[in-house]
């Protein structure tokens, strides 16, 4: 049974994001570590998640700039979209990726072992089973790391559940082999609004469907209706406080039924629908039940350091919680096994998590929001600056959008930074800095930034929070 | 024009302090010499008097507000004529205490700006530090702001940060008591080292947290806990004693307060004030203090009497003792312990002795040993004077009124000869107290 070659320090099930950076730091601390994995290297986030739509993102992006060729003193040009061929460059570069994760594994001296794996009660930690793969077997070690990520919400009483034709996750929206004629977008958060952003771009008819009162409902209010403004300017249409309460299909295409806002009810007829309601943890077929694992809403109960309760078993990423964020994952791994090395690593803190939506425009914050910052009792400042008031953004023909930055007026400390706009997904990364170093307005005043960048409207809407933005 | 009431400074080296409390409100007038505020630091509450006079215009710092930078504008004055409603900020003049006459008009420009980032905006993000010759505190800004706004001392706290850097909840946590914070040194020893001792908080599992009060450490004790560990941790201290007799400088107490004029009261502790002071000149090799630099050798006996007071434990000093009569002494003693138990001595008066007295005498407390109030070389611990039976020079067995007394000593100044001199010279005045006349 158990001999030298399948025992491990540290055993990883999964290699996404969390799963594959937690085994290489674990081997780099010096432990002898594999990874389960029953596809894809790179999971989810590599394969489906955030690559892929990066990589369709960036083709909308060009359509709509070779669109707007004319503006810019070029010919005017009539681009096509080749649907086929969108996802043909969208695969290859997760595929690029996953390999690039096949050789970091390599070069690291983690052994993957293919299959897929579940656990059961063993000492000092689970034992891992792995079945329906090469790897197939057992295998023992000192630590466990479940990071086995998370998938779509469905529900399934109200029909919403893919078919993998009409009524799409993800994972479908990505890899479509016609361009919808019409599509329905339930859910408005990241993934709602980065395929309808995507779609829509691309010329299809696009509605989304919101519960709440606003769309991007985990962003500052001030911000989701500016993207909202800007989303509607482009032909998008949204139905918000309604709700889908069935989905029927018919050979040609589906009939929604929403209660709306008011009470009313609207039947829409729509070539195809996204769901992008929500996640649920893969904590399924694991044997954490068993392992006496905690479970609350689909996600394993862990502390600051991933630890379950249970001797020798952690969870880190998705299936131990939101935010769903790869970079959370990756974050939460690193202080896991950190810890498990007897380092002494700070326990995983949420409190500055940047989020970043990557549709057009783009939208990106971190801390809290205007409405969260209030309900702390603390005095704000708060500043904001539109892009119309920056060179470069005037000269990149990209002119719509803000930064707004929230302070402690009494400590100066920087509470939360939210913006929408072209380029925002790299620009909020100065604050979460900041936010890391407990920066000041002080520090962000005295800093000198580059002319002429997106990056100024960071300085001036900090100068802005206190009376003092130069250029408006 | 308004006058700008500034936050003034207790003492030289005072960077900020709290606004204890305002005894005047907007629209009051005041004049010169009326107390309007009370301004308290570590150890000492002290009055700010108007020294212009005008209708308080407008108060811009709350009581009790602690942080507050020396000269920042804590209040505006409106002058005789003008209507204190119209002020709005401070009036635009560099600033500088209110008693400056403004003869000089500021830039245009940098007070305008000035002005209005003064009290509005936040303070200037510095370290209160009063640690600045070991080494560099390491913290965050937004650290050291919250630090200055709530007065702590950086200098106190261990930083959970990345390289003990100290960061916000550090300071959060030293604020709501929960010290994850190590006593470190003060002004008068470099730091750098780091701290010396152990966090000290109790164990939740030995003591249940609902087993007793705890009860946050104010300025004051957070000073003398500091100070006191860092005299027993780094002095060498060693204990000399000796029983002296009372007899001589009771009765010639007697004899002075008989014909002393109305009102003058010498008491016992007023003359081992003068004696310890006059035993200091004799034996100067004693009046010394430790410096990294070379050891101090005081020309006159500052003599520091320690102080009971409510919450704590403070040391008036009595300078140049060795000049002054018993009279002088006294009455300085009197106002100086009743003002210490109000809080309201001036730093320089607790700060510079060169020798310290501590008297339990009151307690009935035979002997005790003291710890040194650095940088003072010695402290005398002065227990109760009482009768007992004594063997005289001719064999005879006597009732004499006898006290115990022990010098500690900071070994790296002072030696054990040298100590031994200075109580039999000490010993000397108190036995024969008509020397103290010579």
């Amino acid at each position: 049974m158990a001999n030298s070659a399948n025992q491990f320090d540290v055993i990883i099930i999964g290699s996404g994001p969390g799963g594959y950076a937690t085994a290489i730091r674990s081997s780099q601390l010096g432990m002898k570590t594999a990874i389960v994995e029953r596809d894809a290297l790179g999971g989810v986030c590599l394969n489906w998640g955030c690559i892929p739509t990066k990589a369709l993102l960036r083709t909308s992006e060009v359509f709509h700039l070779m669109e707007s060729a004319e503006a810019f003193g070029l010919g005017k040009v009539k681009p096509e979209a080749h649907i086929g061929k969108i996802v043909e460059r969208s695969r290859g570069v997760a595929k690029q990726l996953s390999n690039g994760v096949a050789f970091l594994m390599k070069k690291n001296k983690v052994t993957v072992i293919e299959g897929t794996g579940s656990l059961k009660p063993g000492k000092p930690a689970p034992q891992v089973v792995v079945k329906d793969g090469k790897g197939a077997g057992e295998y023992s070690a000192k630590h466990v790391i479940v990071a086995t990520g998370a998938r779509a919400r469905t529900i399934p009483a109200a029909g919403l559940e893919p078919d993998g034709e009409r009524i799409w996750t993800y994972r479908e929206a990505m890899t479509p082999k016609e361009m919808p004629k019409s599509l329905l977008v339930i859910g408005s958060g990241a993934i709602g609004i980065e395929f309808a952003s995507f779609y829509k771009t691309l010329g299809v008819d696009v509605t989304v469907v919101e519960a709440v009162d606003r769309i991007l409902p985990v962003e500052d209010v001030e911000i989701s209706t500016l993207a909202e403004q800007q989303f509607t300017k482009q032909g998008m249409k949204f139905l918000k406080g309604a709700q889908v309460k069935s989905l029927k299909k018919s050979a040609k295409d589906v009939t929604a039924t929403i209660s709306l806002k008011d009470g009313k009810t609207e039947t829409i007829k729509t070539d195809r629908v996204i769901l992008a309601v929500g996640i649920v943890g893969n904590v399924e077929n694991l044997g954490l039940e068993a392992l006496g694992a905690k479970i609350e809403k689909t996600h394993i109960v862990v502390d600051g350091f991933g630890r379950t309760g249970v001797p020798g078993l952690y969870a880190i990423g998705d299936i131990a919680g939101p935010p769903w964020l790869a970079h959370k994952a990756t974050h939460e791994g690193v202080i896991c096994v950190e810890n498990i090395a007897g380092q002494k690593p700070h326990a995983f803190k949420n409190d500055n998590i940047p989020g970043c939506t990557y549709s057009m425009p783009q939208i990106a914050s971190v801390g809290l929001t205007e409405e969260k910052a209030k309900a702390t009792g603390k005095k704000l400042k708060i500043g904001r600056f539109p892009y119309i008031g920056n060179g470069k953004a005037i000269a990149l023909g990209d002119s719509n959008g803000m930064i707004k930055t929230i302070f402690d007026a009494e400590s100066g400390a920087l509470l939360g930074a939210h913006m929408v706009g072209a380029e925002v997904t790299e620009l909020i990364q100065g604050f979460v800095i900041a936010r890391q170093a407990e920066l000041t307005e002080a520090e962000l005043m005295e800093t000198i930034f580059a002319h002429p960048t997106l990056s100024e409207m960071m300085h001036e809407s900090v100068l802005d929070a206190f009376d003092r933005a130069i250029h408006i | 024009m308004p006058i700008n009431i500034t936050m003034p400074a207790l003492s030289p080296t005072m960077e900020e302090g709290k606004l204890a409390k305002w005894n005047v409100k907007v629209g009051d007038t005041v004049e010169p010499g009326d107390i309007i505020a009370e301004i308290e630091t570590d150890k000492a509450t002290m009055e700010v008097e108007a020294v212009d006079e005008g209708t308080v215009a407008k108060i811009l710092v709350d009581a009790g507000s602690e942080g507050v930078k020396v000269n920042a504008v804590i209040a505006i004055l409106a002058e005789e004529g003008e209507d204190a409603k119209s002020i709005t900020g401070p009036a635009k003049q560099v600033a500088k205490p209110a008693d400056t006459k403004p003869s000089k008009p500021a830039p245009k420009e940098k007070e305008a700006s000035a002005t209005k980032a003064a009290p509005k905006a936040t303070p200037p993000s510095e370290t209160p530090s009063s640690d600045t010759k070991g080494g560099r505190i390491f913290a965050s800004p937004l650290a050291k702001r919250l630090a200055a706004k709530k007065n702590i001392d950086l200098s106190t706290l261990k930083g959970s940060g990345p390289r003990g850097r100290i960061v916000e909840k550090d300071v959060e946590a030293a604020e709501q008591g929960k010290i994850t914070a190590s006593i470190a040194s003060s002004a008068s020893v470099p730091a750098g080292d780091g701290s010396l001792i152990m966090p000290q908080v109790l164990d939740d599992r030995v003591y249940a947290p609902d087993s007793y009060e705890l009860k946050p450490l104010d300025g004051m004790r957070r000073t003398v806990a500091r100070r006191l560990t860092e005299s027993f941790m780094q002095v060498p201290h060693f204990p000399l004693n000796v029983d002296i007799r009372l007899d001589g400088l009771l009765a010639a107490r007697a004899g002075i307060n008989k014909s002393a004029p109305e009102g003058v009261k010498i008491s016992v502790n007023d003359m081992l004030i003068k004696a310890a002071a006059l035993a200091l000149m004799d034996e100067p090799d004693c009046n010394a203090s430790y410096s990294d630099n070379g050891i101090a050798y005081h020309k006159s006996a500052h003599i520091s009497v320690a102080v009971a007071i409510d919450g704590g434990l403070i040391t008036p000093v009595i300078r140049n003792a060795e000049r002054k009569g018993l009279a002088e002494i006294s009455r300085e003693m009197k106002d100086l312990a009743t003002r210490a138990k109000e809080r309201k001595l001036k730093p320089q008066e607790y700060m510079g002795g060169t020798f310290s007295i501590s008297n339990l005498g009151m307690f009935g407390i035979k002997s005790f040993g003291s710890i040194i109030n650095p940088p003072e070389g010695m402290i005398l611990s002065v227990g109760a004077g009482e009768k007992r039976p004594v063997v005289t020079d001719e064999n005879d067995l006597e009732i004499a009124t006898v006290m115990s007394v022990t010098l500690s000593c900071d070994h790296r100044v002072i030696g054990g000869a040298e100590g031994a001199k200075w109580i039999l010279a000490f010993k000397r005045y108190v036995e024969s107290p008509e020397s103290m006349l010579l």
